[in-house]
């Protein structure tokens, strides 16, 4: 599949589209205020990592794989490679790598597995995948039915021609899977709406995600985050990382496919460059918050570009 | 006009009304800082949101932000719109028994206002009105339907909409518009943008 032209005859057959398989790439921005959601891939360090891999730009359209993965055929022949959540893979029954770009022939079959740790992984193939953009991205906005449709058993996916650099031939290095992630938040922008005791429940808990998560957010289960007064939010625009609190007084993490706006006043937001550690959470996982200034929440947030 | 800041890369500045909210909306437009990928309005505060390598950026617009020169209302308000509505909606008996009105005047009243649209959320292209007659209030249905069809006009509190695309919802349902409100090969791709005047009249 490789430099096969945008559209063209190089493409991946779906044989098995696993559990939830998606086209995403960096985002639909700019339409926020239309109610357009960004989507987008949850986990950006990871699928940015999969494009520089195999020598595509940051933003080229990879598959995010969801807890269980598909099985692919490959109708030509290119470079492909794996990151995030860790996931048993095979190609043609032999071992297939994570993290590593890898070469791949024409009709041979990759298989991927469970993710047995993490929740989310990324597979990229260079050149990108080549499905038409739709205002602006090649995302699946799971949220709102806009661009491609998740995969399923038959499709063929065609494959772009977006490589600009060669295949990186080194193994990236293999991310620590934390088992009880500490997240940074910046306060607000509706802290004030909270107890004192609320705010200190925040970061003294560790918050059990729920299986009641997707790409939209984490809901998270412990103590009731109590609020001043119960007077009403007027609706106002959301960000991803907002701790959002319902009336029930459990918070959800919003990601990458989170509404434009919403009415639940947001008690913190977490730090664009720890995303990607709430973007793996799998239920059952324990999360910590601990509060930062917005100068500190800014280092090191360039794992995670737009 | 107070700014808080919507974690590393956002501002939420609270305008204090609607108007207002409008008005800052056209002036950021206008002025387009730089890295400023996102305007986000909602009914008192309006989103703005950078990029990573910019959000250095907002601390000197936060900063500026208060003093910024803002177009006078007038030059800011879009439209109106129009939009057909065939008044023959499931639900329209029960608004008329709720409000205490016949149909007729419940629609009357629902075609009589120029509505404004607050901001759009929920869905693409799903417009918050306000402007609504407050004698056509009525609570949502107790059972919220499982798919409401495109274009359905809708009542519920002190709110008026109707829904782009087919979804769930609980709204009390009075009519139905074949106006397509979002569709993605289209640019924009939203019918309304925010601060877009709106008048529903009755299908011919």
């Amino acid at each position: 599949m490789t430099e096969g032209p945008a559209g063209g005859h190089a493409s991946i057959r779906v044989l098995r589209p696993g559990l939830l398989t998606t086209v995403q790439d960096l985002g639909r921005h700019g339409l926020a205020h239309l109610g357009v959601p960004a989507a987008g891939a949850v986990d950006r360090r990871a699928f940015t990592l999969a494009n520089r891999l195999v020598g595509n730009p940051p933003g080229a359209a990879a598959l995010e794989i969801t807890v269980a993965g598909p099985e692919l055929e490959l109708q030509t022949g290119g470079w492909m490679a794996l990151t995030g959540g860790r996931a048993e893979a095979e190609l043609d029954g032999r071992p297939f790598p994570m993290d590593v770009a890898v070469r791949a022939e024409a009709g041979q079959v990759l298989a991927v597995g469970t993710v047995t740790s993490g929740l989310r992984a990324y597979l990229a193939v260079r050149g990108g995948v080549g499905v038409a953009p739709v205002l602006g991205s090649r995302s699946t906005d799971t949220l709102s039915g806009i661009g491609p449709p998740p995969l399923e058993e038959g499709v063929r996916l065609p494959v772009g021609a977006l490589a600009e650099g060669d295949p990186f031939h080194q193994v990236a290095p293999t991310p620590q899977v934390d088992p009880e992630p500490l997240l940074r938040a910046v306060r607000g922008p509706r802290d004030d709406l909270f107890t004192d005791d609320a705010l200190r429940t925040l970061i003294a808990t560790a918050w059990t995600v729920t299986s009641d998560s997707d790409r939209t957010g984490i809901r998270l289960d412990g103590p009731v985050l109590e609020r001043r007064r119960k007077a009403e939010l007027a609706s106002e625009g959301m960000v991803e990382g907002s701790l959002q609190v319902p009336p029930d007084g459990h918070p959800i993490l919003f990601l990458a496919n989170h509404p434009t706006t919403g009415g639940y006043p947001v008690i913190g937001v977490v730090a664009g460059g720890d995303l990607p550690l709430a973007a793996q959470a799998r239920p059952g996982t324990r999360l910590r918050f601990r509060f930062v200034s917005v100068t500190a929440a800014r280092q090191s947030a360039g794992g995670a570009p737009v | 006009m107070r700014v808080r800041p919507a974690g590393e890369r956002a501002l939420l500045v609270e305008a204090g009304d609607l108007e207002t909210v409008h008005r800052l909306h056209a002036a950021l437009r206008e002025l387009d800082p730089p890295g400023v990928v996102e305007l986000v309005p909602g009914y008192r505060t309006l989103l703005v949101v950078a990029d990573p390598e910019h959000a250095g950026a907002l601390d000197e617009l936060a900063t500026a932000l208060p003093g910024l020169e803002l177009p006078p209302a007038e030059a800011v308000a879009g439209g109106p719109v129009e939009i057909p509505v065939r008044y023959d909606g499931e639900d329209l008996p029960e608004v008329a028994r709720l409000t205490g009105l016949d149909a007729e005047e419940v629609v009357r009243r629902h075609t009589a206002p120029e509505y404004t649209v607050a901001f759009l959320g929920f869905s693409p292209g799903f417009p918050y009105l306000v402007g609504l007659d407050p004698a056509l209030e009525v609570p949502r249905r107790d059972t919220p339907r499982t798919s409401i069809p495109a274009g359905s006009v809708g009542l519920a509190g002190s709110q008026t909409g109707i829904y782009p695309a087919a979804s769930p919802g609980g709204w009390q349902l009075i009519g139905r518009t074949d106006v397509t409100l979002f569709d993605p090969g289209r640019d924009p791709p939203a019918l309304l943008a925010p601060g877009a005047r709106l008048r529903f009249t009755v299908a011919g």
